[in-house]
């Protein structure tokens, strides 16, 4: 059972000629194997900041983050089990993969790095891994990123993810640049992963109703701020807060749309 | 914006990203804050209140205050006035140290040349008269030398009979600074146009001057010119072959004297805009392909405009604005980069004059050249960085 | 109800290339008077080719192979516009059927003012206007799409994506057409905004009364704005229908397919297997 806490965590930026900006304001939840969390904002509302800061790209300004209780190490030995620890799957699955190297050199990397496995099964590992996210290991193992489709490139980028048998996975947009139809098989992947693997996953997106359907529970934030959270069906069918609220009026919804209409006059105002 | 700045949050380190939408809604709600500059909103309450108005209504999208009074952008024009100096200053200082770093100096070599008809008492005056006493510190020298400078005084030139570097230099820069620099114009701008033409018509039978003018651009300048000596000077006879003007003409300010100086800069301005004509058609037609795809070209053929208006309005006043770069590059480049081509033409500029100075080991001289090669590059890239504010708002904003 | 504004006929477009790929084929639809018809498909599926293929916009190596496109003008005049002269093209875009573009970032001139973009348009297409005329109309366009006359001497990188849609929906409005295309005008926004501006447009439409031809790959949204759907798939119009009808009464497979796609935010859950 791993768990990572954000405690309190508030980010803020100087920005030249504007002061400071408050990029997240006490930002605290916690997340344990077992379980997806969504965390839904439009941009600008500070969840890049989290993830930057999950990536060691930021620091937070006030607050803490938690691995199992111990705050992260800033290098060495504890910051690389940090990182085997918590993979992150990025928005673009293009800019994540680098064009010159195969498939296999993506994912035995990692393997390499974090001595998952002895070298001699290597290979295995990585047709194992190519399994598990649904590709045909010898259609794939030898091509370059660009030879395969945007839904194959995601799949590789959660299949390096996977190698290092991280316990958390951080997914930052990871359908919303691909083509609608394949978006559901990829979320799919990762939904049956998550309950395969007993991973937690951090699910980050613009997006209500994929939110509400991959997450157990739902954090909406809103500049800066955590302003409703719960479990997923409470939060996007029954929201609190006006700015939730807001966000789901918003959203497109046939389902709602038609029975609306229907109960009015046919032919209605649009 | 408030001045306790922790109770105002702002949108992500994003915000002036483009798509930032919610930070503008809440930055219009609020009441006020309509006109204020995008970031702080007061946080308490503005979620709240920002359901009850219907956004459409309230024109909510908005991330900027409205642009009042002045346009000038003092902002960016105080930063550039910094940098300007500051590399200014830096430049001269280097130009102070690096011929005292050199082993041997100018009178040591001014009193090897003379061979023995100076004094070795003499040396003593002329390292006075050079700034270069070793008596002095080298930070009194320095300063000496700034003073000097102040004074336009940048010492005695050994190989011109011992006349002040100022004005050896003044006699030469004139020279330069319009044949190759009206060169240079008219090479940027023909080149310009033509790149424009030809990127717009890409694919078409203009495609042709791509591989000329780039062939035209390798041919070393100074064989070209030797080329156009042999052509039009002595086979044709329709130029002078060098010099500025004929031996025995006075100079004046008199339609003989201009007409003169104008034949005698044709060969020598022709061979500039024919070698470097090439690039600036290159750079042009390429920038001109990238800004071709771009969506605003599209919008403008859906708009309806005219091609010709679509090629000059839209595409090339974009595609030039990388160009202006290069050309402040050029055109600092005009005082040194033409040595070889006043070597040709025998012309009295000041690329020549920095080859024999170096010849003679005339380090007063020498460094006079450089102080004026340094400042001139500079000179150029201020009016090329007035040029892009001009051409391009999004710099005066963005660099400030 | 068919009072057809534009009547597309066999329209087929091919990118010249080797192989030669077939973008459009043979697409047959009518476009009446008022209405808001989407195109929906997945990248690739031709329904940005189609759109700008009627306008004659596509640039080599795409080719219009066949079809006919008419304008049914208001006025009553039938303009075939595959037999327009170049000049005739130039002047019929925007005055007839104008356009709303993706990402409006560069669909805006950066270098100059967004006034002087709008000014353009009537410069160009009403020559009789002078120029208080002309940044009275200009003003007055802002104004009907709620960014303020004030910001007329705004560049475009001074607004919000959302400010800027708002400036290239009030170009196309300008001449008052009686088509506008959009397509993905709020692909790029964020959902309150992107609601704000389809609130805008439907407002407008109301006002002007222009037909919208509506293009993304976003089905919940196109179901909510659009009065017919066409569902394309490979350059090829697969199912076009009312969008009550493609919601509860979905003919094609592939509709079907595409409407699953599409997580329901509120419905019974089970799309997603957990």
């Amino acid at each position: 059972m791993t768990t990572l806490e954000f405690k309190n965590v508030t980010k803020i930026y100087n920005v030249r000629g504007f002061g400071q900006i408050k990029a997240l304001d006490e930002v605290s939840f916690t997340l344990r194997s077992h379980q997806t969390i969504g965390l839904v904002g439009q941009s600008g509302s500070g969840k890049s900041t989290i993830a930057k800061i999950l990536t060691q790209l930021e620091t937070p300004t006030r607050g803490e983050v938690l691995l199992d209780g111990a705050p992260i190490p800033r290098g060495g030995k504890g910051l690389r089990k940090y990182r085997q620890q918590l993979r992150m799957v990025f928005q673009d699955p293009f800019a994540s993969l680098n064009p010159y190297h195969s498939i296999r050199h993506h994912i035995e990397r990692p393997l390499r790095l974090d001595k998952v496995v002895p070298r001699d099964q290597l290979d295995d590992e990585v047709r194992r891994l190519l399994l598990r996210v649904r590709l045909e290991p010898d259609a794939v193992m030898e091509r370059r990123p660009h030879e395969l489709s945007g839904g194959q490139r995601q799949r590789v980028a959660i299949a390096r993810a996977l190698a290092s048998r991280p316990s958390l996975l951080v997914a930052d947009e990871p359908v919303s640049m691909l083509d609608v139809s394949i978006r559901l098989g990829v979320l799919n992947l990762l939904a049956d992963l998550q309950r395969e693997e007993g991973l937690g996953v951090l699910y980050i997106t613009h997006d209500l109703a994929t939110a509400r359907h991959f997450s157990d529970e739902i954090m909406v934030l809103n500049q800066g701020k955590v302003v409703e959270r719960g479990t997923a069906d409470d939060v996007i069918l029954h929201p609190h807060d006006p700015y939730t609220q807001e966000l789901r009026a918003a959203s497109p919804d046939p389902e709602e749309f038609f029975r609306d209409r229907s109960a009015r006059t046919l032919g209605g105002v649009r | 914006m408030s001045a306790d700045t922790s109770t105002t949050v702002g949108p992500g380190p994003d915000s002036r990203n483009p798509e930032n939408e919610a930070v503008g809604v809440q930055a219009a709600v609020a009441p006020g804050l309509g006109a204020a500059p995008i970031v702080a909103a007061p946080v308490s309450g503005a979620q709240s209140d920002a359901v009850q108005f219907d956004p459409t209504l309230v024109g909510t999208t908005a991330t900027k205050a409205e642009r009042g009074g002045s346009r000038v952008p003092w902002r960016f024009i105080g930063g550039r006035v910094l940098f300007y100096a500051f590399t200014a200053f830096a430049a001269i200082s280097i130009n102070f140290f690096i011929p005292r770093m050199m082993k041997g100096d100018a009178v040591q070599a001014y009193m090897a040349q003379s061979r023995g008809l100076l004094q070795p008492s003499a040396e003593k005056a002329l390292r006075i008269q050079f700034g270069l006493d070793n008596s002095t510190s080298l930070w009194q020298q320095y300063w000496h030398y700034w003073g000097m400078l102040l004074h336009g005084d940048l010492g005695i030139s050994i190989s011109s009979g011992m006349a002040p570097v100022s004005e050896v230099i003044g006699a030469a820069l004139p020279w330069t600074l319009s044949l190759v620099g009206i060169a240079t114009i008219i090479s940027f701008v023909v080149g310009t146009i033509v790149g424009a033409v030809v990127g717009w018509r890409r694919g078409g039978r203009l495609d042709f001057l791509v591989p000329v003018t780039t062939f035209l651009g390798t041919v070393p300048y100074f064989w070209l010119g030797l080329i156009f000596i042999a052509v039009f000077a002595s086979l044709l006879g329709w130029f002078p072959a060098g010099h500025a003007y004929e031996l025995g003409v006075t100079p004046g300010f008199n339609l003989d004297f201009i007409s003169e100086v104008i034949s005698h800069a044709a060969l020598p301005a022709l061979t500039i805009v024919i070698a470097s004509v090439g690039g600036w058609v290159l750079g042009m037609r390429n920038m001109m392909l990238t800004v071709l795809d771009e969506d605003y070209i599209t919008v403008a053929q859906a708009k309806g405009m005219p091609d010709r208006r679509v090629l000059w309005r839209y595409a090339a006043r974009n595609a030039v604005l990388p160009q202006i770069q290069s050309f402040a590059l050029a055109l600092g480049f005009i005082v040194g980069g033409t040595l070889v081509m006043e070597m040709v033409f025998s012309y009295p500029g000041i690329g020549l004059l920095l080859l024999n100075a170096t010849n003679a080991k005339d380090y007063a001289l020498m460094q006079g050249i450089f102080l004026v090669l340094v400042l001139a590059v500079l000179v150029a890239n201020i009016l090329a960085d007035i040029a892009y504010a001009i051409l391009d708002p999004r710099v005066r904003e963005t660099e400030a | 109800m068919t009072d057809p504004l534009l009547s597309i006929r066999d329209f087929s477009v091919v990118y010249d290339v080797d192989p030669p790929v077939a973008a459009v084929k043979n697409v047959t639809i009518d476009i009446e008077r008022g209405e808001i018809v989407g195109l929906a498909g997945e990248s690739g599926s031709g329904k940005t080719t189609l759109a700008y293929g009627i306008q004659r916009l596509l640039k080599p190596p795409a080719v219009i192979t066949s079809g006919d496109v008419v304008f049914h003008d208001a006025d009553g005049e039938d303009i075939d516009i595959n037999s327009l002269g170049v000049e005739e093209m130039r002047r019929f875009r925007w005055d007839k059927i104008s356009m709303v573009f993706q990402g409006a970032m560069n669909a805006l001139n950066p270098v100059t003012t967004i006034g002087a973009q709008l000014d353009d348009v009537f410069l160009i297409h009403r020559p009789e206007m002078n120029r208080t005329e002309r940044r009275a109309a200009v003003v007055d366009l802002l104004e009907i799409v709620k960014v303020g006359g004030a910001r007329i001497r705004s560049y475009p990188h001074e607004l919000s994506g959302g400010m800027r849609q708002r400036v290239m929906i009030a170009m196309a409005l300008a001449l008052r057409p009686q088509l506008m295309v959009m397509d993905e005008p709020t692909t790029a926004l964020d959902v309150l905004v992107q609601r704000e501006i389809l609130k805008q447009i439907s407002q407008l439409r109301h006002e002007f009364g222009f037909s919208v031809i509506f293009i993304t790959h976003d089905l919940p949204l196109l179901l909510e704005i659009s009065d017919r759907i066409a569902i394309m798939r490979e350059g090829a119009i697969v199912e076009l229908a009312t969008s009550e009808q493609i919601w509860s009464d979905p003919e094609h497979e592939y509709t079907r397919s595409l409407l699953s796609s599409f997580p329901r935010l509120t419905g019974e859950k089970g799309v997603v297997v957990r």
